[in-house]
């Protein structure tokens, strides 16, 4: 065998197993997602959406005290999350620069981003990174020209800030909040010990309340086939959601860059 | 009027984003102020005991550390190969019509929330470790397999974003030179992204030994060191998602946040190793 036909030997069998893992890979990816799909739509009806838990062996049982459970969770830890996140970054962007607090924080916000969510335990802290370092990364992007003509018509900073750079940067910021939405959404892990588990409806902050990835724990790793079920119908509805946030957010990037 | 809104403006921004940085480290003050009960009782011997008994007062940490680092291991002993074999998939073979598709379903992929991929793994992956391996299916094996499942869409994202940073030039003049797509890829694209390939794995290794809920419900939370790979184990982050509501001693609590307290500094450590080390700070979305 020549030289070159080693060559290209090797070459063939290394794209042919690059190949077969990406298939093995991917395959077990569709697998999940499979599953997810057949499993969810399957258990998924309308009682779901009207009644609350029940007790095991009990046909009637749905998923209406997670669903708001988790709406409520989620909207709260955006309300916090979002408009700090939003400043956060915009200190980051516009008034820390290069300085080295500014740096600092960006340094941290990337740790953070991957810190382990059952030890940070805080509910909202998993959005603020997200949108602090894409809110950050996004006014970046905005022409410093844009800013410069305002402030050569004499706007005051915050002005320029609100009405120029927000501006320019809307869809950029959209996507970071989408984004860290979704995030916050999936996170089970911080739940399990913060907000525990009803299984009835409860709209009082300051009880119990339900979410639906704690249900879907629960749910999961009972030993009844109803609950099983409402376990994979909530799976389902959380990650079409978590995917749709994800799909919008992308959307908007892609916008932004055809623009 | 304008000048004092802009200072209002200027310094709550600045007050907020310097607030996010005391969250973190009052997030280490809280979780040592916690442990302290812990570590006076302990000391050192908490890391190097290996008997955990809520029910006695004795509380050792080493088969959780034991199974993270071994879970772990697992996970990326079989993920690093794949990703890096999809990331060659994405960025060198696959058609364009196909590499767009495939490469946004697996960041899509990187998006679904950990507790899934735990139930997939229940219901599904443990029923056929049971049957090829013997055993009760619940075991560090599916734990790390699961694991690495999960990991996998993260590692191979970042693996082909570091990949597709090798300049086009550089590769058509090996191309040129009569290099097979295998030469360019070990001699130019794997030199090239060195930094950035290790970089992403030490990132996916970081995030993996912190992971909670995919591992959960196939590990089983038993704190018996054993090199069987296919008897239940524990982990960190799975003791501290099984018996955190149930810890019923101030000491058994002190000792979950120190459990804590360790997983948190492993992976600040593992993640800055990565970020500092071999990443360059990545713009989002640029």
């Amino acid at each position: 065998m020549t030289h070159t036909q080693k060559r290209i030997l090797i070459n063939d069998i290394v794209m042919a197993l690059s190949t077969l893992s990406a298939i093995i890979g991917i395959g077990f990816l569709l697998w999940i997602l499979g599953v997810l799909v057949t499993n969810g739509l399957e258990a998924l009806s309308t009682t779901i959406f009207t009644a609350e838990g029940a007790p095991p062996g009990n046909s009637e049982g749905g998923l209406k005290h997670a669903l708001i459970g988790q709406l409520i969770l989620v909207s709260y830890a955006a309300l916090f999350g979002v408009p700090l996140g939003i400043l956060a970054g915009t200190y980051l962007s516009e008034y820390g620069l290069k300085s080295k607090m500014a740096e600092t924080i960006r340094d941290i916000s990337d740790i953070m981003m991957s810190a382990p969510s059952i030890v940070i335990g805080a509910f909202v802290y998993a959005m603020i990174p997200i949108i602090l370092r894409t809110t950050d990364d996004m006014l970046q992007l905005v022409p410093s020209t844009l800013r410069e003509a305002a402030f050569a018509l004499g706007a005051p900073k915050y002005k320029v800030i609100i009405q120029v750079v927000y501006r320019g940067a809307k869809a950029g910021i959209l996507t970071g909040v989408l984004l860290g939405v979704a995030r916050v959404a999936g996170e089970t892990a911080p739940l399990l010990f913060t907000s525990f588990n009803d299984n009835f409806l409860n709209t009082n902050m300051n009880e119990p309340m339900a979410s639906l990835t704690v249900t879907i724990y629960n749910y999961a790793t009972s030993p009844y086939e109803d609950w099983q079920q409402l376990g994979w119908a909530a799976a389902f509805i959380l990650s079409m959601f978590i995917l749709t946030l994800n799909i919008i957010g992308r959307l908007f990037l892609l916008k932004r860059k055809g623009r | 009027m304008n000048n004092i809104v802009d200072k209002i403006f200027a310094n709550s921004t600045k007050f907020i984003a310097f607030g996010v940085l005391l969250l973190v480290a009052w997030i280490f003050a809280v979780l040592f102020e916690h442990s302290l009960e812990s570590i006076k009782a302990f000391g050192f011997s908490f890391i190097a005991d290996d008997k955990w008994a809520p029910n006695l007062e004795k509380f050792g940490a080493l088969p959780a550390i034991y199974g993270s680092v071994v879970s772990t291991f697992l996970a990326m002993i079989l993920a690093v190969p794949v990703a890096i074999g999809i990331a060659i998939f994405l960025s060198e073979i696959a058609h364009a019509k196909l590499k767009t598709p495939v490469g946004i379903s697996i960041e899509l992929l990187a998006a679904i929330p950990s507790v899934i991929y735990g139930m997939w793994g229940l219901f599904y992956f443990v029923p056929i470790i049971r049957d090829t391996f013997g055993g009760v299916g619940i075991s560090m094996l599916t734990a790390g397999i699961v694991l690495s499942i999960m990991i996998l869409p993260f590692m191979a994202a970042v693996t082909r974003d570091a990949m597709n940073t090798t300049p086009d030039i550089l590769k058509e003049s090996a191309y040129a030179l009569g290099g097979t797509k295998w030469d360019v890829i070990k001699d130019i694209i794997i030199p090239y992204a060195k930094a950035g390939i290790i970089g992403s794995f030490i990132l996916a290794l970081g995030r993996a030994i912190g992971e909670t809920m995919a591992v959960t419900f196939v590990m089983g939370n038993v704190h018996k060191i054993s090199t069987d790979l296919r008897d239940p184990a524990t982990s960190i982050p799975v003791t501290l998602a099984n018996e955190f509501a149930e810890a019923d001693s101030e000491l058994y609590y002190s000792s979950l946040f120190e459990l804590s307290l360790l997983l948190l500094i492993i992976s600040f450590t593992i993640i800055s190793i990565a970020k500092f080390y071999f990443l360059r700070r990545k713009r989002v979305g640029a």
